[in-house]
């Protein structure tokens, strides 16, 4: 802070900062608040609001938990965000370490640019590729059929194809932060390690892993958060013949504020929402035992 | 136990891409000897002592540990272990793991664990520093930490890969002591890099002198020093006057150099004949100043500088073409005023001098 008005000096330096408050406040903090005071009102039609029934209550969160669907849906998607930070970690983990540790020179560029360049592409178009690949006349069903694997079409759709999805969705968010901890990792503490005599996975277990803790705490929270805020992609591959059509709860969120135009409600959800996944991270944190220092490293 | 085991190199060669950086080295070193390779950086006394730990296959060549050929037996299966050029500690382990790395990785229960690290880290004396974290020892502590983890894994050959170059003079001197201390309790092969010479003059049973990826002389510090096989040695091995010229004549085990600077006599151990180019070499030590006419290998020229160190002084001495010879002089009071510019004559016995072949040449 002082730093800041050293470099900047007094006026320069209290616009910069004063912005940045401004921008927290207005953007971050009263929005939230908003939000808060607004998922604590019931849902009355507009001539009673303020009156005598618009009175503070858990109501609208007590629906989340009574309402079997909705509750359901809830678990579902923590569950599955969870899942999809999982596989996207066990995906990324062997493409980091090779990134960072294996591959030299203009390989590693190439491999670089090949995981960055999808993602000049915007979510939607990237998540609707794979709704090509995966219909029921798509990539994948032809070069089955090509391969003569299958005689006709199958449906692609359903949880697994949502789960391909995310993580494909995801991946750089995973990826970079593991690739920059491992990266950071001395080579010769691992040959050191190999030179004692471990085996590869003792290597990982004990030398890479501890060391790269960090990224991936950085790298879960991210992609869970992402994961469990995101409505294209299950919205889209959902629709996938042979989908459940089964709902992601930023959907239930959604169709509260603008299908019900029930406000209080879907502001309840989303802040019940919002209040898991902040759980998450400070579990995260808690077991990977790294400090918001690192973290913001 | 502890038991050391010999190494063999086999006109080991090693290149990557076009750069040679190892040239058919061969070697034998004796099971429980203190071997260093001494030369200047970039030589490739690292990439040597990769190919014995099997962090890379030679390219040409046989490497035997205790007579076995390790072709294709990896780091981890090698009867060696490494210290690493920057230690390469576990810094997120307590000590006494990381000295029980080895033992763990061979799935020694942990109660032995403790026990084993807890006599490995009193043998280089930092008992009761077990608990801490590497980060919290000074930079001794981590070095001896590296021998113990190194030392747990009971292996036949030490690899030490410039181990003291981070630590002070101070230090760096207690810490050779210790180490051949360590290395004669344990019987354990040493094989240690260096580009210091004094640290490897000091410490080792036997040296190999390396420049440009080639081994250009093996033997003990003496021997390497009383006769070294190529000019390169002589100058880096110690210091050096050395001059060029041709031999014009041999008599017995000694032969007459014509150089730009007259005839000089020095040993012949090659057995150069008349007319082969050859290069002599002297020590500074055996160099005198002459007065007078006095027979013998005399060099000419003008007083370049003196250099005060001590109980000698370094005369640097400007010969007609501007070459330099140094003449180290005992500091007794004995000197006369040297103004730098004033004409002297130095001088050596020919059996102080030897000459050696030109590199290149039959
Ligand atoms: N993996 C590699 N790929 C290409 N060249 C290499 C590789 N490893 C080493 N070299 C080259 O081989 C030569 C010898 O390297 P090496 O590390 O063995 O030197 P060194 O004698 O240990 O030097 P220093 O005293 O500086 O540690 C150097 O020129 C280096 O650039
Ligand atoms: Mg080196």
């Amino acid at each position: 802070m002082a730093e800041l008005f050293r470099r900047l000096g007094a006026v320069a330096g209290a616009l910069v900062l004063g912005t940045v408050i401004l921008w927290v406040l207005f953007l971050v903090v009263l929005p939230q608040l908003f939000m808060v005071d607004m998922s604590l009102r019931p849902h009355l039609p507009v001539p009673e609001q303020g009156g005598p029934a618009d009175v503070r209550s858990l109501a609208n969160y007590a629906t989340l938990f009574a309402n079997d669907a909705h509750r359901g849906i809830f678990l579902r998607t923590i569950f599955s965000a969870a899942l999809v930070t999982v596989l996207a970690l066990v995906v990324c983990y062997p493409v980091a370490y090779y990134l960072a540790q294996v591959a030299r020179g203009p390989t590693a560029a190439l491999l670089v640019l090949g995981l960055v360049v999808p993602f000049w592409v915007n979510e939607i178009l990237r998540t609707f590729s794979w709704f090509l690949i995966l219909s029921r006349n798509g990539l994948l069903n032809q070069v089955l059929m090509g391969l003569g694997l299958t005689e006709a079409p199958l449906n692609m759709g359903g949880v697994g194809a949502v789960m391909v999805g995310m993580v494909y969705a995801y991946i750089l968010f995973m990826v970079f932060p593991l690739y920059n901890a491992i990266e950071s990792l001395d080579r010769n503490q691992i040959e050191a390690a190999r030179d004692l005599g471990a085996s590869w996975p003792r290597i990982h277990a004990r030398v890479v892993v501890p060391h790269a803790k960090p990224g991936i705490a950085v790298g879960c929270i991210m992609t869970f958060m992402l994961a469990a805020g995101t409505v294209a992609v299950p919205q889209l591959l959902e629709a996938l013949p042979g989908g459940t059509n089964a709902r992601w709860f930023t959907q239930v969120i959604y169709s509260l504020f603008f299908d019900g135009g029930d406000w209080n409600s879907g502001a309840a959800y989303a802040f019940a929402l919002l209040v898991s996944c902040v759980i998450f991270i400070f579990v995260m944190m808690r077991v990977f035992r790294v400090g918001i220092a690192d973290v913001a490293k | 136990m502890l038991a050391g085991q010999s190494v063999t190199l086999e006109r080991v060669s090693m290149a990557f891409g076009d750069f040679v950086a190892v040239r058919n080295a061969d070697l034998h070193i004796e099971a429980g000897e203190f071997f260093s390779f001494l030369g200047p950086s970039g030589c490739g006394k690292t990439t040597i002592l990769r190919l014995i730990s099997g962090f890379n296959e030679p390219t040409g060549g046989v490497i035997r540990i205790g007579g076995a050929d390790m072709a294709g037996i990896g780091p981890n299966r090698r009867p060696t272990a490494l210290i690493f050029q920057n230690l390469a500690l576990f810094p997120l382990m307590k000590v006494w793991e990381n000295v029980a790395f080895g033992l763990e990785a061979r799935g020694v229960a942990r109660a032995e664990r403790r026990r084993r690290a807890g006599e490995l880290l009193e043998l280089v004396a930092l008992e009761g520093q077990g608990e801490k974290l590497v980060s919290a020892l000074s930079g001794g502590q981590r070095q001896r930490v590296a021998i113990a983890r190194a030392l747990a894994v009971e292996p036949a050959v030490l690899l030490l890969d410039e181990p003291l170059s981070a630590l002070d003079l101070k230090l760096r001197q207690k810490m050779r002591a210790e180490l051949r201390t360590i290395q004669q309790k344990t019987g354990v092969t040493f094989v240690y890099i260096t580009h210091d010479q004094g640290e490897a003059l000091t410490m080792s049973d036997r040296i190999a002198v390396m420049s440009h990826g080639r081994i250009e002389q093996v033997g003990t510090a003496d021997a390497i020093y009383r006769a070294p096989a190529s000019a390169f040695v002589a100058t880096f091995v110690g210091e050096s006057n050395v001059l060029a010229g041709r031999v014009i004549g041999t008599s017995g085990d000694e032969a007459i150099l014509e150089t730009a600077h007259g005839s000089l006599a020095g040993r012949n151990p090659h057995g150069l004949d008349a007319g082969a180019r050859a290069q002599l070499v002297v020590r500074p030590e055996r160099c005198r100043l002459l007065d007078g006419d006095a027979p013998g290998n005399r060099l000419a020229g003008t007083v370049e500088r003196l250099d005060f160190e001590g109980a000698f002084v370094s005369l640097v001495v400007r010969l007609d073409d501007g070459a330099e010879v140094t003449a180290q002089l005992a500091n007794d009071g004995s000197l006369p005023r040297l103004k730098p510019g004033t004409p002297v004559a130095i001088g050596f016995a020919a059996e102080a001098a030897l000459l050696l072949p030109v590199a290149g040449d039959g």
